[in-house]
């Protein structure tokens, strides 16, 4: 892969990710946060492939520390995510009082 | 060495499946701009990460399956026992601390490269300078998070810590950083593993020195950019390694946390710069003191619940206090109550209540607070006139009225929930104390406001119980 083609791949990731972002709601910005913070897990990816390749003792330490890294990063971040957006999609309860703006005379 | 040598490295089949990777990423983001579809799209990101993973894991030539299986172990288990046990209070340190292991990796990947680099004997530039940005970026996300998960947690205190002559300490790193970078760069027939080092070394002390000066209001801020510095690194080390998952997926992080960043310093009326370099909190609190004491009006908690009984419709503005007190389960039984007696009970969330964006709503989503109650600040402030009763519980600065009416005030400009406008306010607060801006709020010497002086958690049971032997 060209050093262009990268560059290319980077700049259109930049706008995806303005386009798509923008647009999750003030509410959801923890969530977000924390499943953006899993999906920078990924580097566990380099970490797989540098310990995969390494062969020195140094290396091999290196890369065990990276990969564990990268695995609580992934793991923990898309486990926890969940957990909270459990709590939003919790089912709403249904709502007698649907109409309390205007319907509260009765008290 | 056993290897499943099914994908040959950097072909097409290997890189077909990180594309699907990647795609999957962003359905996922797609679908997490709804309540409702978040949580699938989390799944789908899952998924996404894990077609990367097993992708990677048949790279032909891979081996050292043992140290693999212990890194993946290990940290598979400590994140999944971290992320079942961590509160929903502790979430920005919870979320610092993935920053920090996130940057440490791609710090730690960079040093292997450059180590790979000097066993061929030289490294292109093509590859070399991705590599040191991503051991600079890194690096400094991994320490600065680490200080920001021991501000949060009270491991080390949350005001500024500031050294003498820091601004200068600061820039002479972050140009000796660069210009570490540019001499490997220019010898890199091989690259210099001690210099390298020393890289590593300086952009940790940034990293440091970057976040200690920075107060505890000002971690939305931070948390946010140490979440857009992560991925930048893991997008430079993509860039290293020409893996163009860790490339989009880099990137989509750094764009999410980008925005990020600029939405919570607007919502404080500040410069990003001004947020990082000045250290709040030490200058505007001599301005305090000089008010004259004023009027206030103190009610108890029988009164607080007859007004709010007797209200149609009121509005909660939960802060930060409210969190610290753990009171998100006692305001619910109090809109409860208010909800049972026919009143409409809505929350109005400012951008930097918490200590990481949109935090208040995970608080009150975990205490069953339907999300279609959780009112934005610019969806609720046009309404605010028309609201009975506003209940100010742990928040301060952002109500202030100063930040609208007093061109003078440290926060004029600020954007802020405008319950002076309610018909009448409540603010449930322990003292007249400061907030963290260090100045007295105008709110609570308005004639149309009462305190109630009480513990915010306390004082919510108690309103409650009172309500229900209206």
């Amino acid at each position: 892969m060209s050093l262009f083609t990268e560059f290319t791949i980077f700049v259109l990731a930049i706008f995806v990710g303005f386009e798509v972002i923008s647009k999750v709601p003030t509410t959801l910005h923890t969530p977000l946060m924390s499943q953006t913070n899993a999906i920078h897990g990924i580097v566990m990816l380099g970490g797989l492939i540098v310990l995969g390749y390494a062969d020195d003792p140094l290396e091999y330490l290196i890369g065990t520390i990276a990969v564990a890294f990268g695995a609580i990063n992934i793991v923990g971040g898309f486990m926890v995510t969940d957990r909270m957006l459990g709590m939003f999609a919790k089912k709403p309860k249904p709502k007698g009082d649907a109409d309390g703006k205007g319907g509260s005379a009765g008290k | 060495m056993i290897s499943l040598a099914v994908l040959e490295p950097g072909g097409d089949a290997a890189t077909a499946l990180y594309i699907v990777s990647f795609s999957l990423f962003i359905l996922g983001l797609k679908q997490g701009t709804h309540p409702t579809t978040a949580k699938r799209g989390n799944l789908i990101a899952a998924v996404g990460m894990a077609v990367a993973v097993v992708t990677t894991l048949l790279l032909d030539g891979m081996g050292n399956w043992g140290y693999i299986a212990i890194g993946l172990v290990i940290g598979s288990a400590v994140g999944a026992y971290a992320s079942i046990r961590v509160k929903m209070t502790e979430m920005p340190q919870m979320v610092a601390l993935y920053n920090g292991v996130g940057g440490g990796a791609v710090a730690l990947i960079a040093w292997s490269e450059i180590r790979h680099g000097i066993s061929f004997g030289e490294m292109p530039l093509e590859d070399l300078i991705p590599t040191l940005l991503a051991a600079i970026i890194g690096s400094v996300s991994f320490w600065g998070s680490n200080i920001a998960f021991a501000k949060l947690q009270d491991l080390i205190p949350t005001r500024p810590l500031a050294v003498p002559g820091q601004q200068i300490i600061n820039a002479v790193l972050g140009i000796g950083v660069i210009v570490l970078a540019i001499i490997i760069a220019i010898n890199n027939e091989p690259p210099s593993q001690a210099l390298f080092i020393l890289i590593l070394v300086c952009a940790a002390i940034l990293g440091n020195l970057v976040v200690l000066p920075i107060g505890g209001a000002d971690m939305p801020v931070v948390i946010s950019m140490l979440n857009a510095f992560t991925g930048l690194s893991a997008a430079a080390a993509g860039f290293a390694l020409q893996n163009v998952a860790l490339i989009v997926a880099g990137t989509l992080v750094g764009s999410s946390g980008t925005i990020l960043t600029m939405e919570m310093a607007t919502a404080m009326n500040r410069s990003v710069g001004n947020i990082l370099f000045s250290g709040f909190g030490g200058a505007p609190a001599a301005a305090a003191g000089s008010g004259e004491q004023r009027p206030v009006t103190s009610i108890g908690a029988q009164d607080a619940a007859i007004k709010l009984a007797y209200a149609d419709n009121v509005v909660i503005v939960p802060g930060y206090g409210l969190a610290v007190a753990q009171a998100q389960h006692a305001v619910k039984e109090m809109a409860n109550q208010l909800e049972a007696r026919g009143v409409t009970v809505d929350y109005a969330i400012h951008p930097v209540a918490g200590r990481m964006p949109g935090h208040m709503n995970v608080l009150l989503a975990e205490a069953d607070v339907p999300y279609e109650n959780l009112k934005e600040m610019d969806e609720i402030n046009p309404e605010m006139p028309r609201v009975d009763v506003a209940v100010v519980i742990g928040a301060n600065d952002v109500t202030n009225p100063a930040a609208k009416n007093d061109p003078n005030s440290p926060i004029a400009g600020m954007p802020i929930i405008e319950v002076s406008q309610a018909n009448e306010v409540i603010v449930i607060k322990r003292s007249l104390s400061t907030g963290f801006a260090g100045i007295d709020n105008d709110l609570f010497y308005e004639p149309n406001t009462s305190m109630l002086f009480a513990d915010a958690k306390a004082a919510a049971s108690e309103v409650a119980a009172e309500i229900e032997n209206l």
